[in-house]
């Protein structure tokens, strides 16, 4: 017991060792939790795949790193990052100010909307506020989606809290509700309004802003120290959103806007 | 009184959570659950009296039925009922096009609907026992005055009945007010739904929930101060002489 011990003990000042040693190298490892569909996947025969790793490879190549993929499980990607165990992490992580305390983010690049939904047939007009008055929303309770319309709407709206989308879904399609407002993917997989047949039908433009509500999005993460590596990132995200590329990656894996173009944010 | 006052105001003004408004969201949650509550009590109460004599009826076809019905609400969980009242019954076929709709529509009335039910059908029980376990003597008694079977249930069983079902009924009224909590999953905006969505609010499960059991124990303590009130000059002849 005691030799297993010691064994792994040994073990683990090795790899410590060994990951101190390549800390100087252009090599960048970027941590992901696979998978998180479409953003990072595995294809059947191995290979990691989707938006992430596709964007991912793309910001390497505009700031000249050489980068490899690491892959982790959410629950310890921040303590990996902070022990070296890789360089940044890439992994769908929402800005958050707890977090911010611990890592150094990027600028954010991705983050997804949400939208208004309603029963084919309605005719409603978000921004016209006043013919809102006394028709019924349905949200889930303690969401941002619930935050966004008590702020915005809670004067005219009549605000019904659910405990889970699928009970909000049920009461739009009884006619309980006139209205719903959830997350855009989930939104896809609860109402499929996008589907020619589908009950519903998204009302208005999907929503991401004010940043206060939703969040700043999704961006990478990097130890508090490595602020010229964070740089290159961001720069190359820029780079990224200003030649189109960014846009192509988007359509190859979203029917729908996840972009947070500079500027914008 | 005045230093009362003062420290409630610096008790508000020092804290992020209660404020005026969501002391709103509480008070109007308060005027839901006791609605609620209060209403279903009521009528629970005015059915569950006929019930209770159709239970001890000795014809099969009154007494199965209502004992079918008390079976089965007592049977299974108050959140079951409420879950088939609300988000059940649109799955009726046409329901939307019916008189029906008015009623069941809003989320008040089902939630009336589920929660009457439910305190009728154990009302019904604690007041069938209660009839049952009227003495023989003071039917005999009632027998030997001629009275109709009508006339000895005004007079003689339900009166005595009622008194001796006191006690086990404030117990239904007491738990009726505690599974009202639950009136919140079907969207009603009632005590615990305020302290939910405080806590969603501000991730302060402590004090939201805190604040909110705290009323819920001064409305229980109003109900049992009620029925000892009751239980004192209804139940004053069982009293031993000295006590």
């Amino acid at each position: 017991m005691k030799k297993l011990l010691a064994l792994t003990l040994l073990g683990m000042v090795m790899t410590t060792a060994t990951a101190q040693a390549r800390d100087g190298d252009d090599e960048i490892r970027l941590a992901i939790d696979v998978p998180y569909e479409p953003f990072v996947y595995r294809t059947p025969s191995g290979e990691l795949k989707g938006f992430e790793i596709d964007l991912g490879n793309e910001l390497c190549e505009r700031a000249n790193l050489d980068c490899t993929w690491v892959e982790q499980s959410w629950s310890g990607i921040i303590p990996g990052l902070l022990s070296r165990k890789y360089d940044a992490i890439l992994s769908s992580m929402a800005i958050t100010p707890a977090r911010a305390n611990q890592v150094l983010f990027s600028i954010p690049y991705y983050n997804t909307p949400s939208v208004w939904i309603t029963r084919r047939g309605r005719d409603i007009d978000i921004s016209d506020k006043a013919s809102l008055e006394g028709l019924s929303v349905g949200v889930q309770r303690g969401t941002i989606r619930d935050s966004y319309v008590t702020q915005m709407y809670g004067d005219v709206l009549d605000i019904r809290r659910y405990s889970s989308s699928q009970d909000v879904a049920n009461d739009l399609i009884a006619g309980r509700l006139d209205l719903s407002f959830e997350d855009y993917p989930v939104a896809v997989d609860t109402f499929h309004f996008r589907e020619p047949d589908s009950k519903f039908k998204q009302v208005g433009e999907s929503i991401k802003t004010p940043t206060s509500i939703f969040g700043k999005g999704a961006a990478m993460a990097f130890r508090q120290r490595d602020k010229a590596l964070a740089e290159k990132f961001n720069q190359a995200i820029r780079d990224v959103y200003a030649n189109g590329t960014y846009d192509k990656l988007m359509k190859q894996y979203f029917d729908y806007d996840i972009s947070l173009p500079v500027g914008k944010q | 009184m005045e230093q009362l006052n003062a420290w409630f105001v610096e008790l508000l003004s020092n804290n992020d959570i209660f404020t005026a408004n969501t002391l709103g969201y509480y008070l109007d949650g308060l005027g839901n659950t006791v609605r609620l509550v209060f209403l279903s009590l009521i009528i629970g109460l005015v059915l569950a009296v006929p019930l209770a004599i159709a239970r001890g009826s000795r014809r099969k076809w009154i007494k199965w039925p209502v004992f079918f019905y008390t079976y089965v609400f007592r049977g299974t969980p108050l959140l079951i009922q409420l879950y088939m009242i609300y988000y059940g019954v649109v799955f009726i076929e046409g329901i939307q096009d019916t008189f029906l709709w008015v009623i069941l529509q809003g989320a008040f009335y089902p939630a009336l609907i589920a929660f009457t039910l439910n305190t009728a059908a154990y009302t019904t029980e604690i007041f069938h026992g209660a009839i049952k376990a009227t003495p023989r003597g003071e039917i005999e008694a009632a027998r030997a005055y001629g009275m109709s079977r009508a006339l000895m249930m005004r007079r003689i069983i339900m009166p005595s009945a009622f008194r001796r079902a006191l006690p086990a009924y404030g117990n239904e009224v007491i738990f009726m007010l505690h599974a009202s909590a639950i009136a919140s999953v079907v969207t009603i905006m009632d005590l615990t739904g305020a302290a939910r969505f405080v806590y969603a609010r501000f991730y302060a499960p402590f004090d939201a929930f805190l604040f909110v059991a705290a009323i819920y124990l001064c409305l229980t303590f109003a109900i049992l101060y009620l029925f000892r009130h009751l239980e004192k000059k209804l139940l004053a002849h069982l009293k031993p002489i000295n006590g």
